[in-house]
């Protein structure tokens, strides 16, 4: 029961940033049906800003606000050179993009600052507390939650109370209305893709931490799992990213404790397609209708 | 979607007789003889070094000939072809390891293994294609991803597979007769591209079968296809499975390149690749799956061999040296992508004849807005385009 215990609050908290990463892909699959494949090398660029800031300053705060200032500056940038004619491209050409920017954005970050594991600073320490004698949660892990939350809270508080929010989801659902009632589209999309970068970056930096390590590719495994999130919760619902990211944290946290480390991914993969051939665009989403 | 021109492209494939697809065969046996002398050719002429390079080649060219079937020319992306790979690899690797245990030797041994192997990725791909065949776009993307992933983490899970250390693959030496001075990579060159021109015809035989012509109705516009008495699922799985046996054999030929398999070799950046490769010579294309793996295997050692050249100070040259090929081929993925859809194939198809019909072009449709005559320039109060995307990319 212990051991159940911490395997559920340690999967929680993985679990949250997967939830954050696949809240970041939500976000732009709903502004510009992209999925983009660069998110978790567009967080590990960020994370190398980080530790670049907080070596310059000394401070660990300055550059974890530098990383999140970066996403925002990365997010834009990205949508708006590459992923510009995005809605005009066909799904599979917007994922090859996504992918040719994601080896070419690692493979820069390996150009510049090599290829070497760096160890990154926690936020806070990593060491678990004890409740009773029951190991349950690190304050970096409370933190990860924490922050995580508050970003929620703060995304659906702009998505449904402020006009900007508004904006937004009607550049989103309905684009060429918004644009004959005075929206900016264009600039609607790229703030969206600018916010995903913000979160991205912020599942980044709460990551590394914790046993990861800071090299080009380390955010391949949470990108895969923050994607299976995404996708077991359906692509068209940032409640489901959310409940999707959380279900694949705590089944994963299971899976490695019960039946070995090592399944870890297989058991994504399981959970992936056993969602999908159940509901083939995910939990939240709704199933589209065939038009002719 | 909105689609109205979409069925055009199986219509006009589909003015076929049988004379016709008796020269088609003629021609592919007259490319395949070709090839069996080019590949004799060149492998008698290259050093050790080159027909290695060569031998790795071949192994690409059976796994991107296959994957372009699959997303070209069926329409269904796979980011995992890597584990399917993996799979012929490990298979070709333990019926190896069971032959040399039992002192089983002779000319037919080899094949036999890549046979098996094929049939194994065949096999699980027409297993997964049920799956996949009922996901579409980012889901199949996603699944397919999540497949590459995870399939060679499997191996450190169970004994046989000797974790991240992988199986060594044993073999016998080129056959006596061909001489004491014949070495081993002129022999694997020799296996291994022998094994991608008998991808490469059957694949171009299956691509202008009525097979190959109901792949690509069903790509166009699935609605359609089954209106027509296709059934969308079943040609969906056949394209799975015979991509995926093209990819286990290739698989299988690079685990005995390698004389290795192990899960390094088959990880993620080996789907990527080859995903780079379908999409950099052209999607759907078999001439574009060859220059595609030319590309992948030779450019970045031109790459490396340039930047060792330049005598930069040893940090900037370990740094350039590692990531500088990964670089290219990320920007190569985007610029042809936004600027050359029809990858280096389709440059090649439009330097003979500029001015021709413009013919369907595989993997990009042309959008449901513009009928046959294109080129015609659009009048000023045309309406504007719509916005969803072009049919048939999805997929």
């Amino acid at each position: 029961m212990n051991r159940f215990l911490f395997l559920t609050f340690n999967g929680l908290s993985f679990g949250a940033v997967y939830a954050a990463v696949a809240l970041s892909l939500v976000i732009i699959w709903r502004a510009t049906r992209v999925l983009n494949f660069a998110q978790g090398a567009m967080a590990i660029a960020c994370a190398y800003v980080a530790i670049a800031v907080s070596t310059a300053t000394g401070s660990y705060w300055l550059g974890f606000g530098a990383a999140l200032v970066a996403g925002f500056v990365l997010g834009i940038i990205v949508e708006r050179t590459v992923f510009r004619s995005a809605d005009r491209m066909p799904t599979l050409n917007t994922v090859v993009v996504g992918v040719g920017l994601l080896i070419l954005i690692e493979a820069a970050v390996g150009i510049f600052a090599g290829a070497a594991n760096r160890d990154f600073p926690a936020a806070f320490s990593t060491a678990t507390i004890a409740v009773g004698d029951v190991p349950l949660l690190s304050p970096q892990n409370i933190f990860t939650l924490g922050s995580v939350l508050v970003v929620m809270l703060a995304l659906g508080a702009l998505f449904t109370w402020t006009p900007t929010g508004l904006r937004m989801r009607a550049a989103a659902l309905a684009p060429e209305v918004a644009r004959l009632l005075g929206v900016k589209v264009g600039r609607m999309l790229t703030l969206g893709w600018a916010l995903a970068g913000v979160v991205g970056a912020l599942a980044a930096m709460l990551v590394i931490p914790t046993g990861l390590g800071l090299f080009p590719q380390a955010m391949e495994g949470v990108f895969v799992l923050g994607f299976t999130g995404a996708i077991v919760g359906g692509l068209e619902s940032p409640l489901g990213a959310v409940v999707g990211g959380l279900v694949t944290g705590v089944v994963l946290s299971y899976a490695s404790g019960y039946l070995g480390s090592d399944l870890t991914l297989v058991a994504a993969l399981v959970l992936l397609l056993g969602v999908l051939l159940v509901r083939p665009t995910g939990l939240f989403s709704p199933v589209p209708e065939r038009r002719v | 979607m909105a689609t109205t021109e979409t069925t055009r492209p199986a219509a006009t494939a589909a003015v076929s007789t049988r004379r016709q697809s008796w020269s088609t065969l003629v021609r592919h046996l007259a490319l395949l003889a070709g090839g069996v002398v080019v590949v004799l050719l060149i492998t008698g002429w290259f050093d050790d070094f080159a027909n290695y390079q060569l031998a790795t080649l071949g192994a690409y060219i059976c796994a991107v000939a296959g994957l372009t079937l699959l997303t070209g020319t069926s329409g269904q992306i796979s980011l995992g072809h890597g584990a399917l790979m993996a799979i012929g690899g490990y298979t070709v690797a333990l019926l190896q390891n069971q032959f040399a245990d039992h002192g089983v030797t002779g000319l037919w041994v080899l094949p036999l293994s890549l046979l098996a192997g094929t049939v194994a990725t065949a096999l699980f791909g027409a297993a997964f294609g049920v799956a996949a065949a009922r996901l579409r776009g980012p889901y199949l993307a996603g699944a397919t991803l999540a497949l590459g992933v995870a399939l060679p983490s499997i191996t450190s899970h169970f004994e046989v597979f000797q974790g991240d250390q992988g199986l060594f693959v044993p073999f016998d030496p080129p056959p006596a007769g061909l001489g004491d001075d014949f070495s081993l990579e002129h022999w694997q060159a020799w296996v291994s591209l022998g094994a991608a021109l008998i991808t490469l015809f059957l694949l171009a035989n299956l691509q202008s079968s009525a097979v190959g012509r109901h792949m690509r109705a069903v790509r166009d516009d699935e609605i359609a296809a089954s209106l027509a008495g296709l059934s969308v699922p079943r040609t969906q799985i056949l394209a799975f499975t015979i991509s995926s046996a093209a990819a286990g054999l290739g698989g299988g030929v690079f685990a005995f390149v390698l004389q290795t398999a192990s899960p390094g070799s088959f990880g993620l950046v080996l789907s990527l690749t080859l995903l780079s490769a379908v999409i950099i010579g052209g999607l759907g294309s078999l001439t574009g799956a060859v220059l595609g793996s030319v590309i992948v295997v030779y450019l970045g050692t031109w790459l490396t061999d340039w930047i060792d050249g330049l005598g930069l100070d040893a940090g900037w040259a370990q740094n350039l040296h590692d990531h500088l090929p990964n670089a290219t081929y990320g920007l190569l993925l985007i610029l042809v992508m936004l600027l050359l859809p029809g990858g280096l194939a389709g440059l090649l198809r439009r330097i003979p004849r500029p001015r021709s019909p413009r013919r369907p072009r595989v993997g990009r449709p042309d959008p449901p807005d513009q009928p046959a005559a294109a080129d015609q320039p659009v009048p000023p109060t045309a309406p504007p385009a719509p916005t969803t995307p072009p049919p048939g990319g999805q997929a």
